[in-house]
């Protein structure tokens, strides 16, 4: 049996049946690990030999526990911009090289609690800024599909372990499109939750309004599988609502016939590769076929929407990162003669340079003189996109999108180009802007690389997007293919 | 040239006396093991979140309707981003263009004279930590870091160096009254920065203003605005220009010395903070606080001159003092008959002993009930003011209760006049060359009589009877 085929959920089941114990579930993908991640160097820190010490300790545990919890034993990869307690957490940034936290994010709480087992921290840009994991100050983390071309950012340590089958979930984080951007990259599935449904206390801030901690799986069951967990008001973080958690479970299998689908006209024109354009399309007919129905919609604002969020998310970045200034914790410069010296050379050679600029933005964004022309401007442009989207929804259930304008790109071909890197995430910011739920599901291959698709939902409404993607998912089966097959 | 007059307003900080932090559950202490009391929120590590202290906000809302501010629905928390090693986040938690509350005032009396001092507004925020500077090192302490303030700003409505230190008095005595603060300027619970600038009497528009940070005293505030009055003034009759500047009071040499000019100011690139939602409060809730407030000085004040029939002198001194005014209200339910005397004890006879020992009122040996039994043994004709006085004293190093020292000590008043007239028969016998002297016409005689009397008493004889007695008998 090749366990690390198979998804959170069965392993789940499995292991609650008590049909195979927590030790060969994590070997199976400690042996994948051995193979893969020198390919595609997906950790940060790579946790797969405590992992396997845990989950000897979890095999005793196993006959003494009356209700074993949904993860118990099932090992997850976690982005290395969540606190993990006593576990390093550096963001992929030299300035938080050594620094680990004394607290465990709420969400890693959640996991513990149901007997998750880590396996290591995975890589990103740095502080989470960028679309291909190329802004990490300590590597690149490579596509499992094709080692050449990047996993997509900013979570893709978390995107590229799932793909490559070294894990069969993990925690990604989403500001504009970094959970949905590299799943369909890197051909799984990911879920950006309604902002203010999962707890971001813990969670190292990029930009404050806009980040949301969600599941990147390989199937839609196990995303709702770990929603399930990670979702909930959380004392400790004001941001997050208090609204009743459904079991997202629930939605898996559902009958869609009679939802109603939009397709906005913005999100299928220039710049869409035609390819991915009929690959979407064909999945909106599938599913038109089985009984949805589609309609035209139009989102006029959502075309300001990379505009708008490259002001408010370096506005709050340049805000949320000041506190890495080389006095209390983190990365200080060895050599100053003042303060002022102190800071500027710390954060000099403690930030990399899409951070430094993404600081400079913000600040400017922010200054006196300039704040109602951009924050403020923005900040408008952002309650239009909102009130596009809650117009679409009183017509429609779900909006179905590409999740990317192409897919895959090679490692370096943007580098050099921030604004062609940034409109990488077109498709996908404006959900952020709106708050919205998005997931990214596979729908198909161009030219051996991985192809998502995007489905949005209502706020709070993930279970009809969890329940449309997976019906999706039952038809194409896209989650069985694994890199190199 | 003619006459400047100085336009004054303060901003004063408040740190409020919850149990806890603005945004975590750390201790609010003061002297505390330095960085002992902190956690990942105020310590400003990655990934901690700020939640509202809900007492903090309530604390603030009954500032703010006690100096009698509009509290509003709606007030945003705002981030104010500058780096300083004591300020964790390189941002402070504030709030910037919608404030808790606006539109106050507090009433002072001038020279007799009540002047109202207009509050622009009232806003929560946190405080920073502390740096030390020590030995070629500077060290952070991050217990205060996140302790609740409120930052008072009036209207540029004072006009004069005693009028700014009456306002923070008020200020500081109100505070107290309603609990959310002790105001030890001391402690730094309460901390002034003042703006000042002159213009010619008469004149309507403004000065140049100048800033006088962190001036830890009532006293010191009104020295340096003593100073920079005569500062300013000087350069003005020079026909020179103020500088709008920052400027720090120096105690020692009692004046102000410039901190960073308006080139140096910060920009500290304000906006809402996205970490706290909104603070929504019903005006249901308002009414709620509004109602559980205690009476105010000023209330308390008025009710003592009409109610009481105090002067408004004596009622004035009881209210300047949470602890003062309700000692005397203690002392009044025990006795109400005469609150006017009780007054007059508490004022002329318990403060000054008090401040000459150093104990607060509210430890004081003589409790309220004792003045409360003083005064009802001189109305009852018991005993003497010049007896009580001793009792009272007697109280004081003893903590004895008043009867129980007359009682002890046999000071009783002698009022029996078939007694009194024996000792009066006595005296007058033993003294013919004054009686002789008295009765051919020297009358004011008739207090060596009264002395001898009451010598021969130990001061017992009700002295009204001595005094009828006297004349009765030296009549003939």
């Amino acid at each position: 049996m090749e366990i690390w085929r198979k998804g959170l959920k069965e392993l789940s089941d499995l292991i609650r049946k008590k049909e195979v114990k927590p030790s060969e579930v994590v070997e199976s993908f400690y042996e994948r690990t051995q193979k893969f991640e020198p390919e595609i160097n997906s950790y940060v820190t790579n946790l797969m030999e405590e992992a396997l010490k845990e989950a000897q300790e979890k095999d005793k545990q196993l006959s003494q526990i009356e209700e074993i919890p949904e993860l118990f034993g099932i090992p997850i990869a976690i982005k290395d911009n969540i606190s993990t307690k006593g576990i390093k957490t550096t963001c992929s940034s030299k300035i938080l090289e050594n620094y680990i936290p004394p607290f465990d994010a709420t969400v890693i709480k959640k996991l513990k609690e149901k007997g998750y087992i880590i396996t290591g921290k995975t890589n990103l840009d740095e502080f989470a800024m960028g679309s291909s994991t190329e802004n990490s100050a300590f590597f690149p983390t490579k596509n499992p599909w094709d080692t050449e071309r990047v996993p997509g950012g900013s979570s893709g340590g978390s995107a590229a372990a799932v793909g490559a089958g070294i894990v069969p979930g993990a925690l990604g984080s989403d500001t504009g499109g970094s959970i949905r951007q590299p799943a369909a990259f890197c051909g799984v599935v990911g879920l950006k939750p309604t902002y203010g449904r999962v707890s971001r206390y813990g969670l190292v801030a990029f930009a404050s309004s806009l980040d949301q901690i969600g599941p990147i799986t390989r199937t839609v069951e196990d995303a709702a599988l770990l929603m399930n967990v990670i979702s909930g008001k959380d004392p400790k973080d004001s941001t997050s609502v208090n609204r009743e958690v459904p079991d997202f479970l629930s939605f898996i299998g559902r009958d869609i016939k009679g939802l109603k689908i939009g397709l906005p006209e913005e999100f299928f024109v220039e710049g869409l590769d035609s390819q991915i354009k009929e690959m979407v399309l064909g999945g909106v007919n599938q599913l038109e076929k089985e009984g949805a129905e589609v309609i035209e919609i139009s989102m006029p604002t959502t075309k300001y929407a990379i505009e708008a969020y490259y002001i408010i998310a370096p506005s709050e970045a340049s805000s949320n990162l000041a506190r890495y200034d080389g006095v209390r914790y983190g990365y200080r410069t060895p050599e100053y003669s003042d303060l002022e010296e102190m800071y500027s050379k710390t954060r000099d050679e403690g930030f990399g340079a899409e951070v430094k600029r993404r600081i400079m933005l913000g600040t400017y964004s922010l200054s006196s003189g300039y704040y109602d022309a951009y924050y403020l401007k923005a900040q408008k442009v952002r309650t239009l996109i909102y009130q596009d989207f809650m117009k679409a929804f009183e017509k429609v259930d779900v909006i179905i999108t590409p999740t990317t304008p192409d897919v895959a790109f090679k490692i370096g071909e943007k580098v050099s180009d921030p604004i062609q890197m940034y409109l990488s995430d077109i498709f996908t910011v404006s959900v952020n802007m709106a708050g919205v739920p998005g997931i990214s599901i596979p729908c198909g291959f161009k030219e051996g690389l991985p192809v998502g698709m995007q489905i949005i939902g209502k706020p709070f409404d993930e279970g009809t997007v969890l329940q449309v993607a997976h019906y999706y998912e039952r038809m194409n089966d896209f989650y069985k293919r694994f890199p190199g097959e | 040239m003619g006459e400047f007059e100085p336009v004054i307003g303060l901003e004063v900080h408040v740190q409020m006396s919850t149990k806890t932090k603005c945004f975590c559950s750390c201790r609010v202490e003061f002297g505390a093991e330095p960085n002992s009391n902190v956690c990942p929120v105020c310590l400003g590590m990655p990934g901690s979140l700020p939640v509202l202290n809900r007492k903090a906000l309530e604390y603030a809302i009954k500032a703010s309707l006690a100096l009698n501010c509009k509290v509003h629905n709606l007030s945003v928390f705002a981030r104010k981003n500058y780096f300083y090693p004591d300020l964790p986040k390189g941002y402070q938690i504030s709030q910037y263009d919608k404030p808790l509350a606006t539109d106050g005032y507090i009433d002072i009396k001038v020279n007799g004279k009540v002047e109202r001092i207009r509050i622009h507004r009232l806003h929560m925020e946190e405080d920073a930590g502390k740096t030390i500077h020590e030995g070629g090192y500077s060290y952070v302490d991050l217990n205060r870091a996140g302790t609740p303030l409120m930052e008072i700003v009036s209207e540029p409505d004072i006009r004069s160096a005693v009028g700014a230190r009456l306002y923070l008095e008020k200020l500081r005595n109100i505070m107290r009254y309603i609990g959310v603060s002790d105001a030890d300027m001391e402690k730094g619970q309460l901390r002034c920065d003042v703006n000042i600038s002159l213009r010619p009497k008469g004149e309507e528009t403004f000065g140049t203003k100048v800033e006088i940070k962190n001036i830890n005293s009532f006293r010191f505030v009104q020295k340096a605005i003593e100073y920079e009055i005569e500062r300013q003034t000087k350069i003005l009759k020079k026909g020179g220009e103020i500088v709008q500047e920052t400027r720090l009071f120096d105690e020692k040499t009692g004046k102000t010395f410039t901190m960073r000019t308006k080139e140096e100011a910060h920009d500290y690139r304000y906006f809402p903070d996205p970490d706290l939602i909104p603070v929504r409060i019903t005006s249901d809730f308002i009414q709620q606080i509004k109602d559980s407030l205690p009476e105010l000085p000023d209330d308390k004040e008025k009710r003592y001159v009409k109610e009481l029939g105090l002067t408004e002198y004596d009622a004035e001194v009881l209210v300047a003092d949470r602890d003062r005014a309700e000692f005397f209200e203690l002392s009044v339910k025990h006795y109400p008959k005469n609150p006017k005397s009780i007054a007059n004890w508490i004022i002329n006879e318990l403060l000054g002993k008090l401040n000459e020992a150093g104990i607060e009122i509210s430890e004081s040996p003589v409790k309220p009930e004792h003045i409360a039994q003083i005064v009802e043994l001189i109305d009852s004709g018991a005993i003497s003011t010049k007896i009580a006085k001793e009792v009272f004293e007697e109280t004081f190093e003893t903590g004895k209760e008043p009867k129980q020292v007359v009682e002890e000590k046999g000071l009783k008043q002698v009022s029996d006049e078939g007694e009194i007239r024996k000792i009066v028969e006595k005296i007058l016998s033993e003294h013919p060359a004054e009686v002789e002297k008295y009765k051919s016409g020297n009358t004011k005689l008739i207090g060596f009589f009264v002395g001898q009397v009451m010598k021969a008493t130990k001061g017992k004889a009700n002295p009204k009877v001595v005094n009828k007695i006297l004349s009765e008998l030296l009549k003939d």
